[in-house]
């Protein structure tokens, strides 16, 4: 299994890369949906089925399109490049940098590479997360529909022609 | 695993009136024609009145809810009161603004109403993935209503703005619960902050679990807009639409510094004095930055918008003050400042004119004379929010000074006194060109609206009672102070 | 088996790389991909704790997360697609009319 890990993990790093470097949107975001299906596997590999089937399905499969969609409704081309990003280059790039080297570190001390992982293997199956979600979270799956609601009705709010 | 109970649903009683009522503005949309849309706002100015008194009862039967994941205590009660003030207070100043903007669809009210939902929701949960979707409810509709003048190239480009930088924040919250989750297994404050007192996890110096805090704080602090992640804050209150910025400029903000206090004060109490010198840092970057900003903006809501950065700087003060001596001047302030804040922004929108014209700083010129009334409600905005004494604005400002000094924090509190005086004169500016200088002030054409006039009308009252009166209310902040979370 | 400070590990560089997109991209709709990009750095981060603990809190986080991230991609395009109707650019430096 080990192996395959690391197999996704750096397929999802080079896709990730693309998508950050790629000029042209439709190219970064079927750079994203590769990052995307890359985690389902890896999800898959560390035990969460019902999540790596949603990643796919839901994920890569109704956002994305929705994404992909966008992109050629409006016909998006080539970025140019401009000046104006320069000083977010000199001033972002090292924070960002040293936010990162920091993380891996914490990474590092806290668990090092010996942490592997607990002595029972959850079950996650759709039925044991179903159960979890009805019964322990249901108040924030109820008020999922409210966020829900509110994205259909700024959705259309904004994006509809006449109101 | 919980069954739900009575009790449960009585302790979200607010949240569930205030969506059922956006739900029913929905519903009726449709059958009213375009021009008695406002009677979907009065009726939503009910929804708000009708969650007030649910409130009361909920008070009545206090205590936690669904798993321990909503804690219906004095301090969220007061929270939800606070924001059920500033949904009233926007509406009755939407109104006629909408109107003039010819924007008057009931959406608005439906969106604002789930904005206070969400906030709410963000006020009173212990559970962090709650306070995540409160979080999320709050943003997504803040956002569509940010870009609500759709034809408005300054409301999209407002939209857009909170929009990428709003999500890039979220990203930075949820990992920083992600890492504590990952730390101690559980993301219920209660749990945690039972827990952190045992298990040494979260000492100072572990710097996975400093990682986890400086995470969570940097996504709150974009919502509260502390500098350095106050960037998109002017745009976007000048952008918007004017009952929008009003709402704004407080509402997300108050929610996001009651999620502060019970994170921070609360469950990482505890946590070790790293995260106070986080406060205190940017505490005196906001107070500086922000005020010294504000006195070069020529635009008023800019002025203003600077002028709400730098407020979040006291606040910040009043949390930096700590556990048991800030919390009680930090409820007071906030309630203030929310007073101040919708007054003179849905003022100043009124008075810009259609399309939002006239917003420099001399098309205010002669105000005082030609509308006296306008004029001293504006400048009484202006002297309280500059802390003027027999305002609420001072005892705000003196009860978190006191406190700050209380806590031995007297470097940080000389800074805060020194930034205030700094702030009198970009407020005194405005007080200045309206009432020294002769001229036809361009912004006083329209007569005021009756429904704002009453929403001004409860701003200047509660200024000048909770300036001249303020133990009782202090009494009640004190109350509501409870030991968090 | 992996061990946990490899999944981190991939997931602050993917989180890392979505943060940098985030400041050094112009196009907006490459912008909220890469916010995207970072949710799902967040969400390896709840799975692999998930597996780490051996409890499924972190899997029903990631599931909200995705929820999330779909209602925000929902009215993130929107958005998107006002601007453009407006400013007919898609491009971030065309977004800045208002200065001092």
């Amino acid at each position: 299994m080990a192996p395959l890990f690391y197999i996704f993990a750096v397929l999802a790093i080079l896709a990730a890369l693309s998508v950050v470097l790629q000029r042209t949107p439709v190219y970064s975001a079927l750079s994203l949906i590769v990052v995307l299906c890359s985690l389902a596997v890896v999800y898959l590999l560390l035990g969460a089925e019902f999540l790596a089937v949603i990643q796919v399905i839901i994920y890569a499969g109704a956002i994305m399109v929705l994404f992909v969609l966008v992109i050629m409704l409006l016909n998006a081309r080539q970025e140019t490049p401009s000046d104006r990003s320069r000083l977010a280059r000199w001033l972002g790039a090292p924070l960002l940098l040293v936010f990162l080297g920091e993380l891996l570190f914490a990474v590092w001390e806290r668990f090092p590479a010996a942490t592997t992982r607990a002595a029972a293997l959850p079950d996650a199956g759709p039925r044991a997360v179903g159960a979890l979600l009805f019964r322990s979270y249901v108040l924030p799956f109820e008020v999922t529909s409210i966020l829900i609601l509110v994205a259909v009705l700024g959705a259309v709010v904004l994006a509809k022609k006449r109101l | 695993m919980i069954t739900v109970q009575a009790d449960d649903l009585v302790r979200i009683l607010p949240q569930a009136i205030l969506a059922g009522f956006a739900i029913l503005v929905m519903v009726f949309e449709p059958f009213l024609p375009a021009a008695r849309k406002t009677l979907l706002g009065w009726f939503s100015l009910f929804g708000v009145v009708a969650a007030g008194a649910a409130t009361i009862r909920t008070s009545f039967s206090p205590g936690l809810a669904f798993g321990n994941s909503i804690s219906a205590d004095r301090f969220s009660l007061f929270f939800i009161c606070l924001f059920l003030l500033v949904a009233a207070l926007t509406l009755l100043g939407s109104f006629h603004s909408l109107e003039r903007e010819n924007i008057n669809h009931g959406e608005f009210y439906a969106l604002l109403l789930m904005a206070t939902v969400g906030m709410c929701f963000m006020a009173a949960s212990t559970e962090l993935i709650m306070i995540f979707l409160g979080l999320e409810i709050s943003s997504l509709a803040t956002y569509v209503l940010a870009g609500f003048k759709r034809q408005d190239a300054l409301s999209n480009e407002a939209s857009l703005k909170y929009f990428l930088l709003g999500s890039f924040a979220t990203a930075f919250f949820l990992y920083g619960i992600a890492v504590v989750y990952g730390l101690t297994g559980t993301t219920n404050l209660l749990v945690l902050s039972a827990q952190l007192g045992r298990s040494g996890e979260f000492r100072p110096g572990a710097v996975f679990a400093w990682v986890a805090l400086l995470l969570m704080f940097v996504g709150l602090a974009f919502k509260v807009s502390t500098v350095p992640f106050h960037v998109w804050t002017p745009d976007v209150y000048q952008g918007a639409p004017a009952p929008v910025t009003a709402f704004l400029s407080v509402g997300p903000k108050a929610a996001a510094f009651a999620v502060l206090l019970r994170i921070f004060l609360g469950a990482f109490a505890s946590a070790g004095s790293g995260v106070f010198w986080v406060f205190w840092a940017s505490a005196i970057l906001t107070m500086c930055l922000g005020n010294l900003a504000a006195l070069l903006q020529s635009n008023v809501k800019r002025l203003l918008a600077y002028s709400a950065i730098a407020h979040a700087g006291y606040v910040l003060v009043g949390i930096a003050a700590g556990r048991g001596e800030g919390t009680a001047p930090v409820l007071f302030y906030l309630t203030v400042y929310a007073l101040m804040n919708v007054g003179a922004f849905l003022l100043v929108a009124h008075l810009a004119g259609t399309g939002e014209r006239w917003t420099r700083i001399e098309d205010f010129t002669g105000l005082g004379y030609q509308r006296p009334a306008v004029a001293a409600c504006l400048a009484a905005f202006m002297l309280s929010l500059a802390g003027f004494p027999t305002t609420a604005g001072f005892f705000a400002k003196f009860y978190i000074f006191r406190a700050a000094v209380h806590s031995g924090l007297i470097g940080l509190t000389i800074v805060a006194v020194l930034t205030s005086v700094v702030s009198v004169y970009y407020y005194f500016r405005l007080i200045v060109v309206m009432y020294m200088r002769e001229g036809k002030a361009e912004a006083a054409s329209a007569s005021l609206p009756w429904a704002l006039r009453v929403a001004l009308a409860i701003s200047v009252v509660g200024i000048f009672y909770l300036g001249l009166y303020p133990t009782d209310f202090l009494l009640l902040t004190n109350l509501a102070a409870v030991p968090l979370p | 088996m992996v061990p946990l400070a490899h999944i981190l590990a991939l997931s602050v560089i993917l989180f890392g790389l979505g943060a940098a997109g985030f400041v050094f991209r112009r196009n907006i709709i490459t912008i909220f991909m890469c916010i995207e990009l970072m949710l799902n750095a967040v969400n390896l981060a709840f799975i692999g704790f998930s597996r780490y603990l051996g409890n499924l809190d972190g899997q029903i986080f990631a599931f909200f997360v995705i929820v999330v991230a779909a209602a925000e991609a929902a009215v993130g395009l929107a958005i998107i697609i006002a601007v453009y109707r407006n400013r007919g650019s898609l491009s971030i430096d065309d977004f800045d009319s208002m200065k001092l």
